[in-house]
């Protein structure tokens, strides 16, 4: 510190610092707000019963909905929770049990690892374990990509919520004589199961909007179909193959669809946000 | 008896009283029912259950052990998958696969050079942008309010922003900013594209910044505030403990908020796709910077399911290989950095 110079001048280029702080910081709301704003006023004119309910026209035609995208994600992202949760939790249980195992730092050193594979790459690899055997594009490989890319977030938060538990809880269980199986389901497990199942929400929140793993695997489809053995749309290939065609009816759709999926996510991770109030768990 | 949901009543059976055991049974209800004991006679049942029990178990022990190691197998099945995908390329091509500068499937010609370029542009482009961003967001959040419905907001505004669909940003950038990155490149004399690395960067720099943000928050909360409270009894001012007092005890920290962030972009791929331009040309000139470009992870999504030679395909696999090495490189020294500046 340079105690020759004036204090006024110091104490000027404090107040100078903060409040370059203040606007930087609040620089970066705007364009959030903008986004949020923008896809709001595009898309919510476009919302009718038709949109919601009809599967998207053929080229040339006006009208026409996305039902077949609304029915594919939830289809995908739901097969994908059904085989991500469990096991997740159930890693994230061991994680917080053995510390420090010589396996529990290989398996944390795997999830770290997995948290960080760009999404493309995880479509890449799925491609391969399951679309090419399988010979064809499929919604089921696209529900296998998405679980892998849930299962870090899953396993974090279980992990983290499980460590915050005292000690003394699960001792007084075990000195109860309750076999070790259960003291973890049915004691550990419901004290820790709001920050469990924040994660398990804030994961489906993520992958809800997952565009790159599905290019190779779900692929997209304009038709209605239930199958998850056969390609299927969900909304975000939805919204980039239209967004990037050249005609106005399909990016309507566009942005018809995008306001649906924001709300979507929006609406998770709100609801993440109050269940978590209690945990303070950092994902 | 003590209601308790782990325990059945079988657990106390008593085997002389149930011999008498209707009296004993019935006589308790007549004048206290506290004291009613349901008697149960001892079957075998009790024993197999133990045994039962055990079994569970060992059951559940070894289940937790084995998705745990199923984890490990998945990292690794990832990374065999990659290389051993990517093998016919590395054979055909070899090394030089790295600084090729074509990449024409047409002559079967591939080059990395244009991607790997197009990819580090983008991302120290995106970052340059959104640091002095996340790091007053830190500052803020951290040392200035870090209470108050202003702070409050800030913070899940930053949260929003990391909870858009990346597409949702391409979509946004393609109809928004493009245009508004065409009127500027026509005012600076660029060739008036639109699309391309200025562009990707600018995307990219939005949604990178809540993951350097909120880490940067958290590492700044966690300076002891006895040394600040010293600096400042020294006569201090507020900007003069951020820089002598906090900077220097979270430069590592700060660091690994960036590390983290920069994975991030490295391996962004759907907001950039739309917005690059998917160009496989090196860029070049004076406005580089403004010329379209590709990056790793878009050529891999647009050429991906239409590569129809092996050699094609595996190249591309090749390319998503050096994106998976590189991002976990970066995203393990982060993490490292953060695991050994919590634990301190």
């Amino acid at each position: 510190m340079n105690t020759n110079t004036p204090i006024n001048y110091r104490l000027a280029k404090s107040r100078a610092f903060k409040i370059v702080i203040i606007i930087f910081a609040f620089i970066i709301t705007v364009p959030l707000f903008f986004i949020i704003g923008y896809i709001f006023t595009k898309g919510v004119t476009k919302i009718n019963w038709t949109f919601l309910t009809h599967i998207p026209k053929p080229v040339g035609e006006t009208g026409g909905g996305i039902i077949n995208a609304l029915v594919g994600s939830l289809l995908i992202v739901a097969v994908a929770s059904v085989m991500a949760i469990p096991i997740g939790i159930l890693c994230g249980i061991y994680l917080s049990e053995n510390k420090r195992a010589k396996l529990a730092y290989w398996a944390r050193l795997s999830v770290d690892i997995l948290q960080g594979v760009p999404s493309i790459v995880v479509g890449i690899v799925i491609y391969f374990w399951i679309v090419k055997p399988a010979g064809g594009f499929s919604a089921f490989s696209g529900s296998v990509a998405l679980a892998i890319m849930m299962l870090p977030i899953i396993v974090r938060s279980t992990e983290e919520t499980l460590k915050l538990l005292p000690d003394s809880l699960k001792e007084a269980a075990l000195a109860l004589g309750i076999p070790y199986h259960r003291v973890i389901l049915s004691v550990i497990v419901p004290c820790g199961i709001s920050g469990i199942l924040s994660g398990v929400i804030l994961s489906v929140a993520r992958i809800a909007g997952e565009t790159a793993p599905l290019l190779f695997t779900a692929f997209g489809n304009p038709y209605l179909t239930g199958d998850i053995r056969k390609p299927m749309q969900s909304l975000p290939l939805l919204i980039f193959n239209y967004a990037t065609s050249p005609y106005d009816d399909w990016r309507d759709l566009a942005w018809g669809a995008s306001l649906i999926l924001l709300l979507w996510v929006l609406l998770l991770n709100i609801f993440t946000k109050v269940i978590t109030r209690k945990w303070k768990i950092q994902l | 008896m003590m209601e308790s949901p782990f325990f059945n009543k079988e657990v106390i059976p008593s085997a002389e009283i149930t011999r008498k055991s209707w009296l004993l049974r019935v006589i308790p209800y007549l004048y206290d029912k506290e004291k009613a004991v349901t008697i149960v006679k001892p079957k075998a049942k009790t024993a197999n259950r133990s045994s039962k029990q055990i079994r569970m178990e060992n059951f559940f022990r070894s289940a937790l052990i084995w998705i745990a190691a199923a984890m490990v197998v998945l990292v690794l099945g990832i990374m065999v998958t990659l290389v051993w995908q990517s093998i016919p390329s590395i054979k055909a091509l070899g090394i030089k696969y790295l600084w090729g500068k074509t990449w024409d499937p047409v002559s079967d010609v591939y080059g990395a050079w244009p991607f790997l370029i197009g990819t580090l542009l983008t991302s120290f482009t995106a970052l340059i942008i959104s640091v002095p961003f996340s790091f007053a967001v830190a500052v803020f959040l951290g040392e200035y309010y870090p209470n108050g419905w202003l702070s409050n907001f800030l913070k899940n505004a930053v949260e929003l922003i990391a909870a858009v669909p990346s597409v949702i940003y391409g979509f946004w950038g393609l109809f928004v900013l493009v245009p508004i990155v065409r009127g500027l490149e026509s005012k600076i004399g660029a060739p008036p594209f639109g699309v391309g690395i200025f562009s990707a960067s600018l995307v990219l720099s939005i949604m990178i910044i809540p993951y350097a943000a909120s880490l940067s928050r958290e590492l700044i909360r966690l300076v002891p505030s006895h040394l600040k409270e010293g600096a400042y009894a020294l006569g201090a001012t507020r900007y003069e403990v951020i820089k002598n007092v906090i900077l220097p005890y979270t430069k590592s920290g700060l660091l690994a908020g960036v590390l983290l962030s920069l994975g991030r972009a490295l391996g962004e791929t759907m907001a950039v796709t739309m917005v690059i331009g998917n160009s496989s040309m090196l860029p070049k000139g004076l406005y580089f910077l403004f010329n379209p470009g590709n990056t790793m992870a878009s050529v891999i999504a647009n050429e991906f399911t239409e590569a129809a030679s092996t050699v094609y395909l595996s190249a591309l696999i090749e390319l998503g290989l050096v994106l998976f090495l590189v991002t976990v490189v970066i995203n393990m020294i982060g993490k490292r950095i953060i695991s050994r500046f919590t634990n301190e």
